[in-house]
């Protein structure tokens, strides 16, 4: 594809300069800034945008021609085209994806500078499991597709200097030397452009070092953090109580250990060292039977904690107040000295969490009773917005997490571990025909969560799931079957995909 | 107050003969106005003239020390309306709106406009909004300059020929006593560049003289016999007298050699782009000196024949470059040739799509397509036989993967917990018809919400449920319309319809403060002082007024129950006729815009503020993303916990967070879970603030530590 007339020598050439952000990431500011730099270097510069769109968190494009001043306008066109942008500049690293699918990087032209990091998509984010597109892809065909490609995590970086993603953009863009500007005049434009200039020259300097210093070679993945041993406090009592179930831990097979160890911790958090106990005692079943490769007993570690660890309001009025939650809490919200911090905390009890906290007996006797259950409901069943900070709400929430002390012997615990029971065993006793079914069976575990109705409608899917049990089991390719009802039952809110897919399997022959 | 400020770029409209302007296009067409000496302006606002209006709002002094009157219209119909000023009266005049959903409003003013014909310069800016970012783009404006007989401008989109077509404009328009339609694409509208200003000129009557000493004059007047008159002056007098102004004043433009087989007609619009793909093929420089003849439409109606046909002498065929459909352009040239018995072949829409943007490629291929089967002679080789080795790569799979990103409601937007309320009666009660409107409301439409089924026009939502009226339903319409369409003409297509046919329907006015969707300009219900505007209008008190008897005004939008519980009722009560429920709470775009300056600055003035922000519990998280569902904010995303125990990310609030509390009320509302919090910081707390604070805080430590000591804590390290 031709470029521009042949007849133009290198130095005269338009340099087209496209920059794909999304709505509120500064764009605009960032055009300016280009073309007031453009302007100091003499240089002519046009910019373009479509505004509107941009305030209202879609993706939108911001357009940029410049060329040497001659003294003759020269004409520019109003929009990028296919084939024939020189720089792009994402805000996002799909919003890079999208600059290749509509054709504006080309890999003998285009330098493409992307942060790295993501802003999930409304699609992406209304899924109940895990809906997001995959960076992977994305990241191999920007290699593919231009020539240098220059991308990290632009708005951490903004972040970290308390700016905006248009100042690290910028200092990319410097940095890898696209332009014929020196750094300077950058630094000039920002210091000119008033409010909040110190961050942003502070995001444009880093991201300036980072792009020099890479040259095309993109952000190789973060190593993952070994996971540190978290560090135990507590009585001597029951620190050495722990040591003794670390030990039962340190006796599985070394690919269990870890999750294991995790799931042993959560457990123990949640509850007490008994409980652990039970865990370890449930989990020996799984990595008794398993054999090498130990997808069960991993599987088994994993689920069996969550499954123990149900959320119930002495959970939540547990968490909510610890020590940690109260500093994690004020380095989020960014609380520093001389100012108050003041929490408000959002419950909606209804009678079935309220049974939940009951004696057994005591909360099957009302649920038992509609008349007297539906009286309770009408004086628990509404908002109620618990202040933690106060006094009388910290103590109340306290006093409820303290209740932990007798939860075995709630009605809730009751249930839960009833169905806890019924799935492990179900599971466990397909372990000798169907090694990989019994495995699927205990990972539909996954598909429990939420609270009060989204619990329920969870509880119901994980029944539709296991409702396939009956349908597929003898086929050879039974679990991948119960693998993909659970993926599909994590697609969205009602089932819909998931009463499809049982559809498929109750015409299977 | 609008979303977006000129105070400050406003004052280049005061640069004087010979000083160079610098800046936007619309900014330039203001400074044409002024140079032009117009007498008044007005108009409505929409993309891609919203700035436009907004421009004019904060240019009031200036236009007040030349004695202009600034009228921000009802409507595009009161906008062309007001044109009549210059019917009898030698005062130039000008308005402005979006196309086409303003010329569908303005079309009745505009036949009559153009029926009885005007003596000072009447223009109409139109903002041509077609293509990318486009929301309402269905029509050409071409076709209401062809059916009023208006005349249309089409110029380059460059500043200086932008500021020659104003002028050329009213004196074209003064010529042949016609309105003049002056259109601007969206890009040409936000384009930067540079212009040699003129002195600014005070209208040569003012509309204060006009006033003084009315004119009448009977033949100007749309009444028959008068209009039958029109329909031949029009076509007998004012048409030629603008043709030959064309032609004369060069309206229309000439590049390139005098003497070629194959040449480009193109509307002025289209030239930058036509330039490009010409450089791309290697048939013009940067500067647009061409090898190929260019004859550019700064005029696109009426066509000047004699001068079409010159240009196609010694031509063996023209490319007509003509955005949209129908190919009114090429058609016409077309005629033009067949009747003078002309050989040059017309090619049009043979090579350039008939429907869609003229983007830069499309721009290429067809220009290239046309060149290379009329005059593959000028061509390089790799243009004239490109090689056809795709070097692109299989892109399917990222087509796939690479999510849609529509625009949305934003972050805090009270509209929000309108439709999360409506989400949760549809569970309850089932599913409605939901009629939508024009408007930041009209989001609703796209996940996570999709709610509501058609959307007829501005205003017009409650009015496109009327139909569904009927005793043997057991269910009622829906319908939404906003604060600004409402006061555009809702108020009487929708509400007083509603009334009169005994409506039973529910029907919900947005009101956010503003006309929020065209960038936040005041109206009627305006809560805000606006210095030259009567605001304050309380849409429940208007629709109360029109006989509506069920009225509930909601002040919160965010109290989703309330929210929720007030719909219930409106779709079960008893009570006949409409049931109108006025949702109210400002525009958050705006509300920071206005509140965010004066926070920071009493928080350094050492005042004691209170600053919300909301946060998740990520351990009290499910990562089931309900919430998500019944919001959509977009400071509300997933996050993914560094635990292999959890397989699902969990919900997070980013630092975004204006504190609106919509997620909090969303929880409780639809009994999610009890991961949200709301942390207020008091900045500058007061003595007793901090006594409380060290008390409480030493207590709930103490508390803590009792039972942590007794417990196993696990602590990252």
């Amino acid at each position: 594809m031709a470029d521009q007339s042949p007849s133009t020598p290198e130095a005269d050439r338009i340099i087209k300069l496209a920059v794909l952000a999304v709505g509120g990431q500064g764009g605009g500011v960032l055009a300016d800034w280009i073309t007031a730099v453009a302007e100091v270097n003499g240089y002519r510069a046009q910019s373009t945008s479509v505004a509107g769109v941009a305030q209202r968190t879609g993706a939108t494009i911001y357009y940029v021609e410049l060329c040497r001043d001659t003294g003759r306008q020269p004409v520019f066109a109003l929009s990028p085209a296919q084939g024939d942008v020189d720089i792009l500049i994402a805000s996002e690293l799909m919003e890079a994806g999208r600059a290749i699918i509509r054709g504006f990087v080309t890999p003998n032209r285009t330098t493409l500078i992307a942060s790295s990091h993501r802003i999930a998509a409304i699609s992406e984010k209304i899924e109940p499991g895990d809906g997001r597109a995959p960076s992977d892809q994305v990241m191999a065909a920007a290699k593919g597709s231009a020539k240098r490609f220059i991308s990290f995590d632009m708005e951490q970086m903004a972040l970290d200097a308390g700016s905006m993603i248009s100042a690290s953009l910028l200092g990319a863009l410097a940095g890898c030397g696209a332009l014929p500007f020196p750094r300077e005049t950058y630094e000039e434009i920002i210091r000119g452009s008033g409010r909040g200039a110190i961050a942003s020259l502070k995001a444009f300097a880093a991201a300036h070092d980072r792009a020099r210093d890479v040259e095309a070679a993109p952000e190789a993945f973060p190593p993952q953090p070994i996971p540190s041993t978290p560090k135990v406090k507590g009585p001597q009592q029951l620190l050495s109580q722990w040591q003794s179930l670390n030990a039962r831990v340190d006796a599985y097979p070394e690919l269990v250990r870890d999750m294991a160890l995790r799931g042993l911790r959560k457990v123990t958090d949640y509850q007490d060292v008994a409980y652990g106990t039970e865990y370890l005692d449930r989990l020996d079943q799984a990595v008794k039977l398993d054999r090498a490769g130990y997808a069960l007993s991993l599987s088994a570690a994993k689920h069996l904690a969550n499954a123990m660890c149900y959320d119930d309001m002495i959970r939540v009025s547990d968490l909510k107040t610890r020590s940690k939650r109260d500093a994690r809490v004020r380095s989020e919200v960014g609380v520093r000295d001389g100012t108050v911090l003041q929490l408000t905390e959002y419950f909606h009890p209804r009678i079935e969490e309220f049974c939940g906290t009951l004696p057994a007996g005591f909360g099957r006797y009302i649920e038992s009773r509609p008349k007297v259950s539906a009286w309770l409901d009408r004086r628990i069943n509404r908002g109620r917005r618990i202040r933690t900070d106060s006094m009388s709400g910290f103590a109340m929430l306290w006093f409820i997490g303290g209740l932990r002390r007798w939860r075995r012997s709630l009605l809730r615990h009751q249930v839960e571990t009833a169905h806890l029971q019924h799935w492990y065993k179900l599971a466990l006793d397909h372990v000798s025909q169907d090694y990989a079914l019994a495995v699927e069976i205990l990972n539909c575990r996954r598909l429990i969560k939420g609270y009060s109705d989204t619990h329920v409608r969870a509880f119901s899917k994980f029944d539709r799931v296991l409702s396939g049990l009956d349908l597929v089991k003898g086929r050879p390719d039974a679990a991948d079957w119960i693998r993909r009802l659970r993926e599909a039952a994590l697609k969205d809110e009602k089932g819909t995909m998931l009463d499809g897919a049982l559809k498929t399997i109750a015409s299977l022959d | 107050m609008a979303e977006r400020s000129f105070a400050k770029e406003v004052e280049k409209l005061r640069l004087g003969a010979g000083e160079e302007f610098s800046g936007e296009g619309i900014l330039a067409i203001t400074k044409a106005l002024l140079q032009c000496g117009v007498g008044y302006v007005g108009g409505y606002q929409g993309a891609p003239i919203s700035h436009l209006m907004d421009v004019l709002a904060d240019a009031q002094d200036i236009l007040g020390e030349l004695g202009v009157h600034y009228e921000a219209s009802a409507s595009e119909a009161t906008a062309t309306a007001m044109l009549a000023a210059s019917v009898h009266y030698p005062i130039r005049g000008a308005a402005t709106f979006k196309s086409t959903v303003g010329t569908n409003v303005a079309s009745d003013a505009l036949a009559n406009l153009a029926s009885g014909g005007v003596t000072g310069g009447a223009l109409i800016i139109v903002g041509e909004d077609y293509g990318e970012g486009s929301s309402i783009m269905q029509e050409r404006s071409h076709a209401f300059a062809m059916k009023s007989q208006v005349w249309l401008l089409d110029p380059r989109p460059n500043l200086p020929s932008i500021v020659k077509s104003v002028e050329d404009s009213f004196e074209l328009s003064e010529a042949s006593n016609t309105p003049v339609m002056l259109l601007v694409r969206i890009r040409c509208c936000h384009v930067h560049g540079q212009f040699i200003a003129k002195d600014n000129k005070r209208p040569g009557m003012t509309v204060a003289e006009a006033l003084d000493s009315p004119r009448r004059d009977t033949k100007r007047i749309v009444l028959p016999p008068a209009s039958f008159l029109h329909e031949k002056e029009k076509i007998e007098k004012r048409w030629p007298a603008a043709v030959d102004f064309i032609r004369s004043h060069k309206i229309n433009e000439f590049f390139g050699p005098d003497i070629a087989k194959v040449g480009i007609v193109l509307q002025g619009g289209m030239y930058n782009g036509v330039i490009r793909a010409l450089q791309r093929i290697g048939l013009a420089d940067l500067y647009g000196e061409t090898q190929v003849p260019l004859y550019v439409l700064n005029a696109v109606y009426p066509l000047v024949e004699d001068e079409f046909l010159g240009f196609c002498q010694g031509k063996d065929a023209v490319l007509v470059v003509e955005e949209g459909q129908p190919n009114y352009i090429e058609q016409a040239m077309a005629s033009m040739l067949h009747k003078a018995d002309h050989t040059t072949r017309i090619i049009g829409k043979e090579v350039m799509p008939m429907a869609g943007e003229y983007t830069g490629q499309v721009m290429f291929d067809g220009v290239g397509a046309f060149l290379r089967e009329r005059a593959p002679h000028l061509l390089p080789a790799q243009i004239r036989a490109p090689n056809t080795t795709d070097m692109s790569q299989d892109l399917s799979d990222l087509t796939a993967l690479v999510p849609g990103r529509p625009p949305g409601f934003c972050t805090g937007c009270p509209e929000r917990p309108i439709f999360a309320a409506t989400k949760l009666i549809e569970q309850e009660l089932g599913h409605h018809h939901i009629a939508s409107d024009i408007g930041c409301h009209l989001f609703s439409i796209m996940p996570p919400f999709e709610l509501g089924a058609t959307t007829m026009g501005y205003g017009l939502g409650p009015a496109s449920a009327s139909a569904f009226n009927s005793p043997d339903a057991k269910r009622r319409s829906i319908s939404f319309v906003g604060d600004g369409g409402f006061w555009h003409n809702g108020l009487t297509s929708s509400i007083g319809n509603a009334v009169f046919n005994r409506n039973d329907g529910v029907i919900v006015i947005v009101d956010n403060f503003y006309s929020a969707a065209t960038g936040g300009q005041d109206i009627l219900s305006s809560r805000a002082n606006n210095r030259s505007k009567s605001t304050k209008h309380p849409i429940t008190e208007a629709v109360k007024g029109m006989g509506v008897k069920w009225v509930r005004h909601i002040e919160r939008t965010y109290d989703v129950n309330k929210m929720r519980d007030t719909l219930r009722e409106a779709l079960t009560t008893p009570t006949t006729g409409p049931k109108v429920i006025v949702a109210s709470s400002e525009c958050m775009l705006n509300r920071q815009r206005r509140e965010k300056p004066l926070i920071d600055k009493a928080i350094k003035g050492g005042e004691r503020m209170v600053k919300p922000k909301f946060g998740v519990d990520e351990d009290i998280c499910t990562g089931d993303h309900a919430c998500i569902r019944l919001s959509g904010c977009p400071s509300l995303s997933v996050r993914t916990l560094d635990d292999p125990l959890r397989d699902d990310p969990v919900a997070h609030i980013d630092q975004s967070c204006v504190g609106c509390g919509n997620c909090g009320e969303v929880a409780d509302a639809a009994v999610l879970c009890p991961s949200f919090y709301r942390a207020d910081v008091v900045h500058n707390p007061g003595t007793w603030d901090r006594f409380a604070d060290n008390i409480r805080r030493k207590l709930i430590g103490m508390m803590q530590n009792w039972r942590e000591r007794r417990r196993l804590e696990f602590v990252d390290a």
